[in-house]
């Protein structure tokens, strides 16, 4: 059993009070003798008799949920993957995933009388044949985007506020593979229709795997069922896009959320908000109702933008052919990073050792790419070793309260970023009047020196802006009233901040860096040894939180 | 009282507007009927005179860099055998004469009148053979629009983009837009091969294919894109910055909306 003990309504703090505080009176019950409410109290003791659905109600319907912004956008995630499985259903009724060649008789001009796959034809008479088709297929593209977008804001809320320590390592694994397996989802969909850019998004894997060593050209052959392009790959993606993987997506959200009610949702620091309890709106009513409607919102804005914006015109790509490629070929966004490491990489890399070829120009962006990914994947185990810190942690830190994290954080998305621009170099070529080749290299320089900038750069913010919540927090804030003394001289009057913004500033952990400890043998190890270096570098510049004791003194000052 | 007023008001507070757009109206109108006139007599043969005028204007306008002769200078090419149809490109879209030296020529507002741009392509054709200006039965949407489509896509796409909305080429030169641009210009820019476009001749790609691919050109221009604004029909980027922008920056506003305090 975890350290904490329930979620209450806001528990008697000494600080209470706060306009977050959950009405917490239950409703009491009322006893009406109008039929409708006889007839739900009939109903509800039928289902509970039979089901004891009551005991989960009151569990899960007492659950408390803290309100802040930045915790809906897991909901964002979750709502637009709901979006996508409706949608998606309806596309399944209408799409037929073969590459059996057909010719196309549909309505669209330019396209009538030429062969092409039956995906392709199919998903054409779904976007010009079928009633609401255009509409439902833009809407489960743009909630795809969507999707994976909001998952990536979700985890960035998450790293940034450190939500994923200690209880919540696995939770944040479970999530990062999510992440991994929508951006799957997101590949083999825009695979299926086998028009023109899936097809180049498929050369483009199928030149991936054709670059391992050794295996490269069985596997492709493997993966296509024969000579790229051959006549399989849709019909197998597509049991991989609508069965296996939205399955483990589906298994693996509900483990996530199960997680999320068994750790209890944390929290920002606030007045009446420790580590034991959680201050919100229990599920039932308030927050149900919010979620709910909430879904809805999310749902219409998804329908609006598809109904106003094209999105993958397949009927301007064409069939896919494998020796036409368009300018502007992209992947959709969440792959752009891969595509622009393979489009940063500098030409040449390719040798031939003892009658093998081996593309590191296509192997370095893998490794380099893998290395990422397992890096988040396993950040909170590193963060965790390196301080040292095996404490429960319920309320969120402030970014600029964990400097290095940050820092690292801020290096991450610079990396990302510039890989993710790097996709676009052709579109930024064309429409900053750029020659390519300076977006190129620019973009090259940035992906190495970018995060060592943004490193460096988001560390002496943080700090600063620790040093600033410091000085207000002891001395207030700069008030802008001038006073001038009897003898002459200008003072500007600062102001205390009040006790519930002063709670905000000062309410945070200090770490110190590690001290290593000879072992049971008396020896000190290399990992002992990397793991101080490690949390000394994590930890040397820091602003230790203002005590009581310091207000304190400082207000009898004033 | 309300005499005087009435008095003063003799002319209506609006009067003057009035008086301004009738002007503007008969200036701007009589300006487009006479330059529609203009153009309207520009099917003039190749006539001697027109050749000597193409002469004069050559000489004081391209022959700095291209040469007395056509022959050429270290600042331009020679313009021996590019026929009547690339002087006319060149010239018709603006891109000749040159505003400065750069990755290519730019387009801009053309620079000499329907006739002055007929009388430099006769002049230059008059010196030495190359292809000539497309006649108006070449340049009909009358053809295949799906064979043009299969002919765009494996000849153009890889530079104009399957939706003609143009891409980045090496050193900062380009391969523009489609959308927009005259079935004449698209012609003549096949026949011709201007700046870095390879030359797409008769042998290559007919006459007939070339107005297909005119023909599909045509209809995406005109047909709207089924699906909606069709974001520059640029591919993923355009939509992937749409949806971080709009789709998140909406969804954000909602949770901000939705958390906030009632106060």
């Amino acid at each position: 059993m975890s350290t904490i003990e329930r979620s209450t309504a806001p528990g008697p703090g000494p600080l209470e009070s706060g306009p977050t505080e959950a009405p917490a009176q239950a409703e009491a019950p009322k006893i009406s003798n109008a039929p409708s409410a006889r007839f739900t109290s009939i109903a509800a003791n039928y289902i509970d008799e039979r089901t004891s659905i009551s005991a989960v109600v009151k569990e899960f319907g007492r659950k408390i949920f803290p309100d802040h912004w930045s915790f809906m956008l897991g909901e964002v995630a979750l709502y637009s993957f709901v979006i996508i499985i409706l949608t998606g259903t309806f596309l399944t009724f209408f799409f037929q995933a073969s590459m059996a060649p057909v010719t196309y008789d549909g309505s669209f001009v330019p396209l009538k009388g030429v062969e092409m796959s039956s995906a392709m034809s199919s998903t054409l008479n779904i976007s010009f044949e079928i009633r609401g088709g255009l509409l439902v297929r833009q809407i489960h593209h743009w909630a795809a985007l969507l999707f994976i977008a909001s998952i990536g804001l979700h985890m960035l809320r998450i790293y940034f506020t450190g939500a994923f320590r200690k209880p919540r390592e696995l939770n944040w694994v479970i999530g990062f593979i999510l992440f991994i397996l929508a951006l799957a989802e997101g590949f083999t969909g825009y695979s299926l229709p086998d028009d023109l850019l899936s097809g180049n998004g498929l050369r483009i894997i199928d030149g991936m795997v054709k670059g391992v060593p050794f295996a490269g050209s069985w596997l492709s052959y493997l993966i296509f069922g024969g000579e790229f392009p051959g006549e399989q790959i849709v019909g197998r993606l597509y049991t991989l896009h609508i069965l296996l993987l939205p399955a483990i997506i589906v298994a693996l959200i509900a483990l996530h959320l199960v997680f999320v009610v068994v750790h209890k949702h944390t929290q920002y620091a606030g007045p009446g908000k420790t580590n034991e309890n959680v201050i919100g709106y229990p599920v039932l009513p308030v927050y149900a109702a919010k979620a709910g409607g909430f879904f809805f919102i999310v749902f219409g804005i998804v329908a609006l933008i598809a109904s106003f914006f094209t999105i993958n015109p397949i009927w301007n790509y064409g069939p896919y052919d494998p020796s036409p490629v368009s300018a502007g070929t992209q992947p959709d966004w969440y792959i752009g990073f891969a595509d622009g490491a393979l489009r940063l990489i500098p030409p040449g890399l390719e040798a031939v050792i003892w009658g093998h070829t081996y593309s590191f120009n296509i192997l370095i962006p893998i490794a380099v790419l893998g290395l990422f990914i397992v890096t988040v994947l396993i950040y909170p185990f590193i963060e965790g070793w390196v301080t040292g810190d095996r404490r429960e942690h319920h309320i969120l830190d402030r970014p600029r309260n964990a400097p290095t994290r940050t820092a690292i954080g801020a290096a991450g998305v610079t990396f990302y970023a510039a890989l993710w621009a790097a996709a676009s170099s052709d579109i930024i070529a064309t429409h900053f009047q750029l020659s390519i080749e300076a977006v190129i290299h620019t973009i090259q320089a940035t992906v190495i020196l970018g995060p060592i900038i943004a490193y460096f750069v988001a560390k002496r913010v943080c700090l600063a802006l620790q040093k600033k919540d410091r000085e207000i927090a002891l001395h207030g804030f700069e008030s802008g009233r001038i006073v001038r003394l009897p003898g002459g001289e200008y003072i500007e009057v600062h102001q205390d901040v009040d006790e519930y913004e002063r709670w905000k500033l000062v309410s945070f952990n200090e770490y110190k860096p590690l001290m290593i400890r000879p072992n049971a043998r008396g020896k000190i190890t290399q990992t002992q040894r990397l793991r101080g270096r490690m949390s000394n570098w994590f930890f040397e510049d820091r602003i230790a939180p203002v005590r009581k004791t310091d207000v304190e003194r400082q207000s009898q000052h004033h | 009282m309300a005499r005087t007023s009435k008095k003063a008001n003799r002319r209506h507070p609006l009067a003057t507007v009035v008086l301004i757009a009738i002007g503007l109206a008969f200036t701007g109108g009589g300006y487009a009927l006479f330059t529609s006139t203009a153009t309207a007599n520009t099917d003039t043969a190749s006539s001697q005179t027109t050749v000597d005028e193409g002469s004069k204007l050559f000489a004081s306008n391209c022959a700095t860099c291209h040469g007395m002769n056509l022959q050429g200078t270290a600042a331009g090419p020679s313009l021996l055998g590019v026929g009547a149809a690339s002087v006319d490109f060149q010239v018709g879209t603006g891109r000749m004469p040159l505003a400065m030296q750069g990755p290519q020529a730019m387009q801009k507002p053309a620079q000499f009148t329907a006739d002055q741009t007929a009388a430099l392509a006769a002049y230059v054709a008059s010196l030495s053979p190359g292809p000539a200006v497309p006649t108006d039965d070449q340049l009909t949407n009358t053809g295949n629009a799906t064979n043009g489509g299969e002919l765009f896509r494996i000849n153009c796409a890889m530079c104009h983009n399957v939706a003609g909305a143009g891409g980045a080429l090496t050193e900062g030169k380009f391969a523009p837009e489609l959308t927009g641009v005259e079935s004449k210009y698209i012609y003549e820019a096949m026949l011709t091969g201007p700046q870095n476009m390879p030359v797409f001749n008769d042998h290559n790609i007919t006459p007939e294919d070339k107005r297909d691919i005119i023909t599909y050109l045509k209809y995406l221009q005109n047909n709207p894109s089924p699906g909606g604004f069709d974001l520059g029909n640029l591919g993923p980027v355009a939509e992937g910055l749409f949806i971080w922008i709009f789709g998140i920056g909406a969804v954000v506003a909602m949770t901000i909306w939705l958390t906030a305090k009632s106060n």
